[in-house]
């Protein structure tokens, strides 16, 4: 059969991209694995690979269209089949059928609206007990197509390995709400996996941790773990839902005295910049504070997986870069863990490659929380919408001179004003005032933020 | 253990069967004056006389109907064709009188005789001497059909078909007779219809037999510089297949990819995706995906006959596939 090669959905949030160029032509042999095109996505330049070996028969897509994700761009003909079958092959319409409907698998934590959910998806707390046997309902709303939109044209259809589809039903995890790595976005075990997240410590962890002696103080309380929600907290979960689709935020505000950081970042920049390669920002003083405050409240770095909370085993560290058109959030992978000096260095380099589009996948994804700074253009204080797959962001206004009272004597001080956006599904406002309590410590006492 | 080849390993089992039984016979062409085509009969007609080893016509339905006939009687006949091919030409005394005398006379007669010789692809026969034909064989209810890879399942296997009650097709492989392997000292019998776990492994599972599991365990070891651990598992008898062994090895790796020499329509590698897909669904994470020899008559020439046949890097290739990597 003459196989559709499909446009791949290259990271958790493309929905389409651009053909920038075709690297074979019509009638070019054509390796597994080899790229055959080159696709601009909304975050950087990509290369299509192709999954089979075989010859590049049709291109459908010219350079310079944009095509949704899961359509096809080309048809490629398997070794020892005929021109003839492709001409007569309808494989770009069964396509659009077949692949329509994968995108519109709810993106990653977005729960499909509550009116276009099956009857069993809505597990009211009492049954809790009765979902989490296989079988019953909570399997029904994981693999049960959704009801039919009233136009009537798909149904909504997850693509997942049999044995995916049993891991999930296991762990009771909602297989649309889950990324396939597979051909086609097929659902596959290590997906399921990533999902679960064996509590073994990741690889990049482990090698941080080797040379970082601080690792075991830094990291209290931070393990990869699935906790099941409780009745409650799915009623929670529920509720909040349908008050304000998507993820219900809620915002929690603190002012942070930043004299004696200034101070800090002064005598830094003074004597170690130049060592280091560059010099500190308020930026990295706030990011290593969020980063070292999450450990001591784990519950934050989470991320809702269908019916369980997954927690994270470490601080994978998103913050906001704007660049042209729009913005990126480069990950700082184990921000909590690294030296300081490092954190620094790192964020340092990620902005500059942000700001010229040449990030690659595994430097934007995989975050567990992520902060936004808008004080460079003097915003005193905002509310930032959460990254979907987080459970929390932090948004950072300027530094500014105010009035402070402390004891009965007013005084200029420095001050910052940071805004907690929680997703109320996952975590409440006493634990979000608890992240902040301690942001705030961590700057006012901000020695601990050099570890 | 002591080094010999697959050739070596063969005549010894038969050597010590004729020695165990003096009920054990071979007759076919070329088997006895001249040792063998292969010489896998060697030194047997000096030893143990032209009463047992006995030369025949050219004429395979004659010598195998023969056989079974001997067996019907209560001898222990081996039938040596001298490759599978010709054995097509006594396919109706297997089908009809071997597999079916012990269901038809009410268990009143069995046929406990071996139809052995060589098959598959050795080197340039061209299209009508380079079959694998097992298929036509692990179809009939009523046959066993054995097919070693190694000097040491040789041995132990060819021992007990000849021992065992039922009609058993022994097809060893042409291009193997002069392959090397350990093989265990004395007196050792290897089970009909277990499979051998050739090589342990947990992210994929290889299903081969005869040759094949050579060039698997050759893919094998192309995967591993991938860091990609594969379970080769060496089937050794194709009718009845060890499907415990099979479903447990897929259970392990989750993904399946069946290597066989021949064609691939209507074939046992089919029969084995059938049953693991049946028995082991909600254990795979991808569709099982088989590497058969190409669907045509084998050509004489060198570089096609290559091409023909399955590689280590095609193997290798496949399993990557259900890998998705």
């Amino acid at each position: 059969m003459p196989t559709p090669i499909l446009m791949p959905k290259l990271s958790d949030d493309m929905r389409e991209g651009k053909i920038l160029a075709w690297k074979k032509r019509e009638g070019d042999a054509v390796e597994s694995g080899e790229a055959i095109a080159e696709v601009e996505t909304d975050k950087a330049n990509l290369e299509v690979e192709a999954y089979s070996a075989g010859k590049l028969s049709k291109i459908i897509a010219p350079v310079g269209a944009t095509v949704e994700c899961g359509q096809p761009i080309a048809i490629l003909l398997e070794e020892g089949e005929a021109e003839g079958e492709a001409a007569e092959a309808p494989a770009p319409a069964p396509a659009k059928k077949v692949a329509a409907p994968a995108q519109h698998a709810v993106p990653k934590e977005a729960a499909a609206p509550p009116d276009s959910q099956p009857a069993a998806a809505a597990v009211a707390p009492e049954s809790a007990g009765a979902a989490r046997q296989p079988g019953a309902k909570g399997v029904g709303a994981a693999l049960a197509p959704a009801a039919e939109p009233a136009g009537g044209e798909s149904v909504e259809r997850v693509r997942a390995s049999p044995l995916a589809k049993r891991m999930a039903r296991v762990a009771e995890l909602d297989l649309r709400s889950l990324e396939g790595s597979g051909p086609r976005g097929r659902v596959v075990k290590a997906d399921v996996e990533r999902a679960m997240a064996s509590g073994e410590p990741r690889p990049a962890a482990a090698v941080a941790s080797e040379k970082s002696p601080r690792v075991k103080s830094a990291s209290q309380g931070l393990r990869d773990q699935l906790v099941p929600m409780s009745g409650m907290r799915r009623t929670i979960a529920r509720r909040m839902a349908e008050a304000k689709p998507g993820a219900p935020h809620f915002y929690l505000t603190i002012d942070v005295e930043m004299t004696t950081a200034l101070e800090l970042r002064a005598q830094l920049n003074e004597q170690v910049a130049e060592e280091w390669g560059g010099k500190v920002s308020v930026n990295d003083l706030v990011l290593r504070a969020a980063a070292l405050s999450l450990p001591r409240r784990p519950e934050v770095n989470a991320s809702l997986a269908g019916e369980s909370v997954q927690r994270h085993g470490a601080v994978h560290l998103g913050f906001a870069v704007s660049v042209e058109d729009g913005l990126l959030t480069p990950v700082i992978r184990d921000a909590d863990r690294i030296p300081f000096s490092q954190l620094v260095k790192k964020a340092r380099e990620l902005a500059e490659r942000a700001r010229a589009r040449k990030l690659k996948p595994d430097e934007y994804q995989g975050g567990t929380f992520t902060v936004s700074n808008l004080g460079m253009y003097g915003v005193t204080s905002f509310s930032a919408i959460i990254n979907p797959g987080e459970a929390a962001i932090l948004a950072v206004g300027a530094v500014g001179k105010r009035a402070v009272v402390s004891g009965d004597e007013l005084r200029v001080g420095s001050v910052m004003t940071a805004t907690l956006s929680g997703d109320h599904r996952i975590i409440d406002g006493a634990l979000g005032a608890q992240l902040l309590q301690a942001f705030k410590a961590l700057l006012e006492q901000p020695l601990r933020l050099l570890s | 253990m002591p080094v010999m080849t697959y050739r070596e390993a063969l005549n010894a089992a038969l050597h010590e069967e004729f020695a165990h039984d003096e009920r054990v016979l071979i007759l076919g062409e070329e088997v006895a004056l001249y040792q063998g085509a292969f010489k896998v009969t060697q030194g047997l007609l000096q030893k143990f006389g032209d009463r047992r080893v006995i030369d025949t016509p050219i004429s395979e339905a004659g010598f195998v109907g023969m056989a079974i006939g001997a067996a019907m009687l209560g001898l222990r006949p081996i039938a040596e064709v001298m490759t599978f091919n010709f054995s097509i030409l006594a396919l109706d005394q297997m089908v009809n009188n071997a597999a079916k005398m012990y269901s038809m006379s009410g268990g009143q007669l069995h046929v406990p005789m071996v139809l052995r010789g060589p098959g598959g692809a050795a080197h340039q026969l061209a299209s009508q001497h380079s079959q694998a034909l097992e298929q036509q064989y692990a179809h009939i209810p009523g046959l066993k059909v054995v097919m070693p890879a190694t000097p040491a399942d040789a041995k132990g296997l060819l021992k007990s078909a000849i021992r065992d009650e039922s009609p058993v097709v022994f097809i060893e492989g042409e291009a193997l007779y002069p392959t090397k392997g350990e093989v265990p000292e004395g007196e050792y019998l290897i089970e009909i219809g277990k499979a051998d776990l050739k090589r342990q492994g947990k992210d994929v599972t290889l299903i081969c037999w005869s040759r094949m599991a050579l060039v698997t365990l050759e893919a094998a070891a192309l995967l591993e510089q991938e860091g990609i651990d594969a379970e080769v598992v060496d089937l050794r008898t194709v009718r009845p297949v060890d499907q415990e062994a099979i479903l447990q090895s897929v259970r392990k790796t989750n993904r399946a990819v069946v290597v066989e020499e021949a064609w691939p329509w209507a074939s046992v590698g089919g029969s084995i995706v059938d049953l693991i897909q049946r028995e082991a669904f909600d254990d795979l994470d991808a569709p099982v995906l088989r590497i058969n020899g190409i669907d045509a008559p084998m050509p004489y020439a060198k570089n096609l006959e290559h091409a023909m046949l399955p590689t280590p890097r095609s193997i290798a290739a496949a399993a990557k596939k259900v890998l998705y990597r």
